[in-house]
């Protein structure tokens, strides 16, 4: 019940956002912020709830689950379940989550109503896709994803948003039917082979398919993941995105969207389609070390800040298809690693970036420098994030790519060596990065004020997450080590 | 008395977190109070345990916490302690609360005050964390600390983009070793199944033969590490650059301890390197020839901290070359005296710098010695133990120790013996050349600032350290040797342990002469060298480092930015926009043949059907 009052909240939060606008702005960005920090205490509450359970390595079951029957004919279930890997992740949601809304709260000043409600949709879909144990319904919350943040690019971004946002739609759209065509394929194989229409994750599990028929439908589901995380070479919407949206916008896209196709990748693709993932890997595992190296090497060629990190997080997000791909249990609980933490930081540079833009407006790296002596606060924590970003020991960032990178080299080492020079290839954009806004002369004259309290509280507490992730990781990889054991049980099985 | 253990690197780090936090709204007294404050009680907490640890029997582990547990990686927050890492909590103690008490005064106008402090002790407490760590991955995490705190503090003054430019240098450069550092820890965690430090030793010396591909792989991307951080052939060009910051940090980071960590690495695993001694052999000679090469480029800068740069990457080659040859401990002991010594001479120089409204040409200082007496007393010293003045100075023992061995040693031989005793007459001659021009002559620029109580109480005690140090030879030699295994002398031959003394006085006392000769006596003779054709160019040569900056640059800087540059709008988004650009010409195309002319149509139709009727009837 817990889990439908997760999604509850924020939809409903939503409609009432957008009702009380009318009235009151300010009574928005407050009910909007509720429904957040309530969703984040529930996830807490269940995680306090479970502890014990989390604590039993190899307990397999849900912690929570709702299933009801939504359209019996067609086996479609509203079958909802939580364990460690989506309690994470769905504390990673409300957490961003909640700090978009605080630093859109000056930032956003048009159809402020509208904006949240759409805020708050995308967040009810991301907590939907992380919970979603039925592929119809997976599939529901994923297209109930893009329709909001198409709005959220196209409403209020910059001059050029409006292509952005088509772009968007149209790289998203286009995976998204191809998974969709997978998933109905999927769906008729197992009607074929076992006579039972069903939707339900935990069945389609045991679909005896072809190996090439897996292949194919296997390749559904990447196209969709693929896009949407962005993996190389498909990942160009991701700066044009980042670059003419609105700063809670950004945050949301890097931060969260690109973990629901990295969880996807965990959860659907590979436990599903073992054999042909295992196939595949090769293939995907390659793209993933070519875009490290390559977003790296983009993300040192730009000015504006806002695609820059964009690009950083393209790099880094190669890290997590590596690690799902070498599927052993150190690279997978590095990629989970990487996924909370790399929301972190990459959400944090990009908040960061939004409050320069607010008070200089101006991204690009050619017209700052030397902002280290005017605002010493925001300086400083735009080093400590790009250290984070740099994959600096006692960090989390360090931790998730240290365990990927260690996993790797189990059975891949040629991928582990080249992506290791990725992790090198992380300190030219991130020291340039500073050196160029930060550091040098003032030679623009720049004068602004420094972080506000409401800026500096978001920022003090992100840091602090990855401080604490990064030299006590132990709690948070506990949490979601049973969920990944069971996965990876579940795969062990059908490869043999 | 040793569970106070974990307090030595927690105190510096609190100090930092309190100065980063809160520094700001500190006065300058505070700010030092707490800045110098913490690295003294790490200090005292350190002497209060010599009791405790000499009396240790075994090794002492203190763990902290689990730091993750995957998958049987099970790496632990452990501070481990035996005779090693004792002596490196000492001097990175000691001598950097020296450093800081220096600081405290020579800082003292700086606007970033509480920074620097807090970059200082944050320093302090990576290092700790470095030298104490039980594991490679913790070690690692000091490793990358200290490497984030040089690049802080050589970019200290951030306003001038050169500095920030040499802080990114020595960050990328030391971070190229790093990278194979890295992959030797995955190497060696896939093959041994641990980090522990004492563990992968166990087991490697178990499961592997001498000789194996896997020790000599496993050795050879440690070596990378070692060689970027300790700035040694090939990747020593970022250290001279480094000079840019602030001198305290040139004395503590770039000279006495963060540049040693590579020595304690390959000290600290020394098994492995038993184990390939192929690689055991090319650390001797990295360090051999980078002594070398550090020297003669010493001879021609006219900074008077870039000499000392390249003496310091110089005299880690000498520690290189002793652990090349497997004389582990009497690395360790130069790396004591080097610490001492060459913490003195720069904040000597220092001093000088300050005195002349930051001057750091040589050739517009000198005749200091009766201006600056403390300057002139405390760096002739430190000189002397540098080039190992016989009997009377720390540094002669322990190089000799090093020449001696770097015969005896199985591992050791003539060739490497000849290269130690060029370096000693090297040294010698670069730096009297330094105190000659500097300290005598005639004065070039009047003195404004002389240096106060906070200033001289340091370097005198490293004065006075970097004379006796090396009458604690012999029972630190035993104390260490009870953790590290004592070098087995194998060769005697013609060679002496006294006649090696003799000729390497003999050295020193040639290098003396020629630098007495050249830069007091008959100073248009080096000038005339200078300036004859080929001394000109070997002069811009060695000036230039050997061109290994030219090279890399030319290598790999140029190529990178080059691709950066030339796809920053990213190549594959045409690919995308070439296919929207099909379909709106395909959109195009096909609307210009929707004209509304009914002709035009009846024409298109009539066509259409001509050529279908042709196919068919064709096929």
């Amino acid at each position: 019940m817990i889990l439908i009052c997760l999604i509850a909240v924020l939809l409903a939060g939503g409609v009432l956002a957008a009702i009380s606008a009318r009235w009151n702005a300010a009574m928005a960005r407050w009910i909007a912020l509720a429904s957040t920090v309530i969703d984040f205490a529930l996830v807490l509450f269940i995680w306090i709830n479970h502890a014990g359970q989390i604590a039993l390595l190899n307990s397999t079951a849900w912690l929570e689950q709702v299933n009801w029957t939504w359209i019996p004919q067609l086996g479609i279930h509203f079958h909802l379940a939580i364990d460690g890997l989506s309690l994470l992740l769905l504390a990673l949601t409300f957490f961003v989550g909640a700090f978009s809304i605080l630093v859109s709260w000056t930032e956003i000043t048009e159809s402020i109503g509208f904006f949240h409600l759409n805020v708050l949709w995308i967040l009810a879909g991301i907590a939907g896709v992380f919970l979603a144990v039925d592929l119809f319904l997976f599939y529901f919350a994923w297209e109930l994803m893009l329709v909001p943040m198409y709005f959220l690019i196209a409403l209020w971004g910059r001059e050029r948003r409006a292509r952005a946002a088509v772009k968007f739609f149209l790289f998203t759209q286009a995976g998204g039917l191809l998974m969709l065509v997978a998933i109905l394929a999927l769906y008729f194989f197992h009607y074929r082979s076992t006579g039972v229409f069903t939707f339900e994750y935990v069945d389609l599990l045991n679909t005896p398919l072809t190996a090439s028929t897996a292949l194919w439908i296997m390749l559904g589901f990447f196209a969709a993941f693929a896009v949407k995380l962005p993996l190389f070479p498909f990942h160009t919407w991701l700066p044009d995105a980042c670059s003419e949206a609105s700063t809670p916008v950004c945050v949301i896209l890097a931060s969260l969207l690109a973990k629901t196709a990295a969880y996807g990748m965990i959860r659907f693709l590979i436990p599903l389609f073992p054999n042909a993932a295992r196939e595949f890997a090769p293939v995907a595992m390659a793209l993933g070390v070519v875009g490290i190296l390559y977003g790296a090497v983009l993300a040192f060629g730009q000015t504006d800040l806002k695609r820059l990190v964009a690009y950083t997080s393209i790099s880094h997000l190669g890290f997590i298809v590596l690690a799902v791909f070498s599927w052993n249990e150190l690279a997978l609980q590095g990629a989970v690693m990487t996924m909370i933490c790399h929301g972190l930081s990459v959400g944090a540079l990009f908040i960061l970036i939004g409050a320069l833009d607010a008070r200089i407006h101006t991204r690009d790296l050619d017209r700052m420098g030397g902002l280290w002596s005017t605002a010493p606060r925001l300086s400083g924590a735009a080093l400590f994030f790009a250290l984070a970003s740099m994959g600096l020991p006692g960090l989390g960032d360090f931790v998730g790519e240290f365990l990927i990178l260690l996993g790797t080299y189990r059975d891949h080492p040629v991928f582990a060596i080249v992506a290791a020079i990725g992790v090198l290839a992380s300190t030219f954009y991130a020291l340039r990065l500073i050196q160029r806004a930060f550091q040098g002369p003032n030679v623009h004259r720049v004068a602004m004020p420094d972080l506000v309290y409401r800026e500096g509280f978001v920022i003090t507490l992100m840091a602090g997450a990855l401080l604490w992730l990064g030299l006590n990781p132990q709690p948070v990889l506990r949490t979601f080590s049973p969920a990944l054991h069971a996965l990876e049980t579940t795969v062990q099985i059908h490869r043999q | 008395m040793l569970q106070l253990l974990w307090l030595i690197p927690a105190i510096p780090f609190l100090g930092a977190l309190i100065l980063a936090l809160v520094g700001r709204a500190f006065s300058r007294r505070m700010v030092a109070v707490v800045g110098v404050g913490s690295v003294a009680i790490a200090a005292g907490i350190s002497l209060a345990i010599v009791p405790a640890a000499l009396a240790l029997q075994a090794p002492y582990t203190q763990v902290l916490w689990t730091w993750m547990n995957v998958a049987g990686f099970r790496p632990e927050i452990a501070l481990y302690l035996d005779p090693m890492s004792f002596l490196m909590i000492l001097v990175v103690t000691f001598v950097g609360f020296l450093i800081h008490l220096y600081s405290a005064e020579s800082m003292e106008q700086d606007e970033g005050y509480s920074r620097f402090f807090a970059y200082m002790n944050l320093f302090v407490g990576s290092m700790l964390v470095l030298v104490l760590a039980d594991n490679l991955l913790l070690l690692y995490l000091g490793w990358e600390g200290v490497g984030l705190c040089s690049y802080l503090l050589i970019g200290f003054w951030y306003k001038d983009s050169a500095n920030g430019l040499a802080a990114r240098k020595a960050f990328i450069v030391t971070r190229v070793g790093d990278t194979a550092m890295l992959i030797g820890l995955f190497l060696l965690f896939h093959n041994l199944g641990t980090l522990q430090i004492q563990d992968l030793m166990h087991r490697a010396s178990v499961q592997w033969p001498a000789g194996s591909p896997y020790a000599i792989a496993a050795a050879a991307l440690l070596l990378g590490g070692a060689v970027g951080k300790s700035a040694q052939l090939p990747l020593q060009t970022w250290l001279p650059d480094a000079m840019a910051g602030p001198t305290p940090t040139s004395a503590l980071i770039h000279a006495a301890t963060m540049v040693t960590a590579g020595v304690y690495l390959i000290a600290r695993t020394h098994v492995l390197y038993s184990l390939a001694p192929q690689v055991q052999f090319a650390v001797a000679v990295v360090g051999a020839a980078t002594l070398l090469l550090a020297g003669f480029s010493a001879l021609t800068q006219p900074d008077i901290k870039r000499v000392l740069a390249y003496s310091t990457i110089s005299q880690i080659g000498y520690m290189f070359l002793a652990l090349g040859v497997g004389a582990w401990a009497a690395a360790l002991l130069h790396f004591m005296v080097h610490a001492f010594f060459k913490a003195l001479l720069f904040l000597a120089a220092g001093i000088v710098i300050d005195a002349l409204h930051d001057e750091h040409n040589i050739f517009r200082m000198g005749g200091l010695r009766k201006e600056l007496p403390i300057a002139f007393w405390t760096f002739l010293i430190g000189g002397c133990s540098l080039a190992g003045l016989p009997l009377v100075t720390a540094g002669f023992f322990s190089k000799d120790l090093i020449l001696w061995n770097a015969w005896a040693s199985p591992h050791g031989g003539l060739g490497l013996w000849v290269v130690g005793i060029a370096g000693v007459l090297l040294t010698a001659l670069y730096t009297f050349r330094v105190i000659f021009v500097v300290f005598f002559g005639t004065r070039n620029t009047p003195v404004t600032h002389r240096p106060r109580y906070r200033v001289i109480v340091p370097v005198a005690v490293l004065a006075a350290l970097s004379l006796v140090g090396g009458l604690v030879k012999a029972p630190l030699l035993a104390f260490l040797n009870s953790a590290l295994p004592a070098l087995v002398e194998v060769r005697a031959g013609f060679l002496t342990e006294l006649l090696s003394a003799i000729v390497s006085g003999l050295a020193f006392a040639t290098g003396l002469g020629s630098a007495y000769l050249f830069f007091i006596r008959k100073r248009q003779y080096a000038d005339a060298l200078a300036a004859s054709s080929a001394g000109r160019r070997l002069h811009a040569f060695w000036l230039a480092d050997w061109a290994f900056d030219w090279f890399y640059d030319r290598a790999f800087v140029r190529p990178v930015v080059w691709m950066a540059a030339i796809n920053r709008r990213d190549a594959i988004d045409s690919v995308f926009n070439a296919i929207a650009w099909l379909n709106r010409s395909a959109h195009f195309t096909l609307s210009r043949s929707q004209t509304g002319s009914l002709r035009w149509y009846a024409a298109v139709i009539g066509a259409g059907a001509v050529i279908f009727a042709g196919v068919i009837l064709l096929a």
